[in-house]
């Protein structure tokens, strides 16, 4: 009998606010050691945290987004164990009562269908510093910038079945968090970590004993730490063994998990409100305030493209997987007014540019005005697409608008068919013995005439122009 | 509701705090009897009754999403007994 894979997944996202969550310290990245660790961060006696209005909000807007119940009243919570980079001996965390609770997202199985992924809680925590362990010389180095960085932990059901479920499911929350504003999605940076917790059971039977995955810093990573994962707990069961509930460490040099020992104790973190912070309440109010500052969510999105704009699902997609992306798209859509050319543009040229040098959008040096100016010159048949792809290129190297290339180079379209009938005359003269191979019933020469013509003209023909005054020509 | 030498000792190693063996007996007895005294709490009937998350009665103040501090690394690192390029040296955590 088969196997049933079984994974939770927890999602730690860091916010992108300015400041920390309980104090006024920076929380921008790379910034020289302790340079951003206020005495708040360092855990000094006497100092009292202040929450952040920015990161309830973004908890708040995240939770709608998911459809998710936003606590009139939450709590914080300590959450108690000693590691030097956790200075104050706890984490400030939620635990009882969480800020979001019970929402879902839906993801995209393989052969099309849709499948509800369950969100048991989000709750709002700090970050702890970081330990440096090599190059002291029988010591750590303690960094502690990033103690107190505001962080959203998301925790899915046990409702995935599969890797590929997984990866599904992180890929649309880690769109999600990025088109909400509330999270870089960086996950080099750490920006957005994932623990996977992983069983394996007989299909109908409980739940398995599950090995909690860390260290999944990509998401080929995740998908390979699972699958290793759950081999192993296979082999385990079937040989007679038994899983044991424990933290496994993903090592990607070696494509598999090892146990991480000695930490027996460490679920026991004690946890009790802290008395530091009052519970926060939110009141409705402030609730349809953030629900009235939420873009338009990236599904919603896709169905308007499909359906308003006449795109394809394939391209409505691409476009919503990036904020700034599907915001471009609709500046050119409306600029231009053709949805369908300026679709193809944002996902043909932009994208493929920007990820050739491997920018961003935000990086995009090309204005939607910009683009527009160039599609209009499509329109209205003074360049060609291909002379299209040459000034966008100019324009993306900073020489100027697309007017000005076009301009500047001679690059406008030959429409007069005066000139085209010359130029064409000029090319059936010098070629006698095609033009008979031609007219012989050799069809697949009219290729050649093209690219003659184009070249003659240095691709500046229109080509429905010259399309159709070859043809006559050719037929005599 | 008494407690055990072993919680004690687990308590203990929990919050850090070395505990000699001479001292595990009081212990033991002191917070058996504070135990006793949650015991008398628990009987109390409190259906319909909110847990408390705190004495005062009153909502969390939120601060502005503002950088209000600057870097003042070198007057903490003055008093931390060791540090080295900026970091705060401890004993090594990790084999």
């Amino acid at each position: 009998m088969a196997w049933e894979t079984v994974i939770g997944l927890e999602v730690h996202a860091q916010l992108s606010t300015q400041s920390k969550i309980f104090s006024g310290s920076s929380i921008a990245y790379g910034a020289e050691p302790n340079t951003q660790a206020n005495l708040v961060d360092l855990g000094m006696p006497g100092v009292l945290p202040v929450l952040n209005r920015k990161a309830v909000e973004m908890a708040i807007r995240l939770g709608l987004a998911i459809d998710a119940t936003i606590a009139p009243r939450s709590i914080f919570a300590r959450k108690n164990y000693f590691y030097p980079d956790l200075p104050k001996g706890y984490q400030i965390s939620q635990f009882e009562l969480p800020v979001v609770a019970q929402g879902h997202l839906d993801i995209t199985l393989e052969k099309g269908e849709s499948k509800r992924i369950g969100i048991t809680r989000a709750h709002l925590e700090e970050d702890a510093g970081k330990s440096l362990h090599e190059d002291f010389d029988g010591q750590s180095g303690i960094d502690l910038n990033r103690a107190g960085t505001p962080l959203l932990e998301i925790v899915s059901e046990p409702d995935m079945r599969s890797a590929k479920e997984a990866v599904a499911y992180l890929k649309k929350l880690h769109a999600l968090v990025r088109y909400l504003g509330v999270c870089d999605g960086n996950m080099q940076e750490g920006s957005f970590r994932c623990d996977a917790n992983v069983s394996v059971r007989r299909p109908g039977e409980p739940f398995g004993t599950r090995a909690e995955l860390k260290n999944l810093n990509s998401f080929r990573f995740i998908e390979r730490a699972i699958n290793y994962e759950v081999e192993r707990q296979i082999e385990l069961l079937e040989s007679g063994g038994r899983v044991v509930q424990e933290t496994r460490l993903y090592d990607p040099d070696r494509d598999e998990t090892r146990s991480m020992r000695g930490k027996e104790d460490a679920n026991d973190y004690r946890y009790f409100p802290d008395p530091d912070l009052l519970p926060l309440e939110i009141s409705p109010a402030e609730i349809e305030a953030v629900r009235a500052d939420m873009p338009e969510l990236p599904e919603l999105r896709k169905q308007r493209f499909m359906s308003v704009l006449g795109l394809s699902e394939y391209d409505a997609d691409l476009l919503v997987q990036v904020r700034e992306l599907a915001d471009y798209f609709e500046a050119v859509a409306a600029g231009s007014g053709d949805a369908k050319l300026a679709a193809n543009w944002v996902n043909g040229e932009v994208s493929n540019t920007l990820n050739a040098r491997d920018l961003d959008m935000a990086q995009c040096p090309l204005s939607a005005e910009a683009l527009v100016g160039l599609l209009t010159r499509i329109q209205d048949a003074t360049i060609s697409n291909k002379i299209a792809r040459d000034v966008f290129a100019a324009m993306w190297a900073g020489e100027g608008s697309a007017d000005a290339i076009i301009e500047q180079k001679g690059l406008k379209q030959i429409t007069d068919t005066g000139a085209i009938e010359a130029m064409i005359d000029t090319i059936i003269a010098n070629n006698p013995e095609q033009v008979a191979e031609y007219r012989a019933g050799k069809d697949k020469l009219f290729g050649f005439f093209v690219g003659q013509a184009m070249k003659a003209s240095k691709g500046k023909a229109n080509p429905a122009a010259l399309n159709e005054m070859l043809k006559k020509k050719l037929e005599g | 509701m008494a407690i055990t030498d072993s919680e004690v000792k687990k308590a203990a190693h929990l919050a850090r705090l070395a505990l000699a063996d001479e001292q595990l007996e009081v212990y033991t007895r002191n917070l058996s009897s504070i135990l006793a005294l949650v015991d008398q709490l628990q009987a109390v009937d409190t259906t319909g009754v909110e847990p408390m998350a705190h004495p005062l009665d009153m909502a969390q103040r939120l601060r502005e999403d503002v950088v209000t501090e600057t870097n003042q690394r070198d007057r903490y690192q003055a008093m931390a007994p060791e540090v080295e390029n900026g970091l705060y040296l401890v004993p090594k955590v990790i084999e």
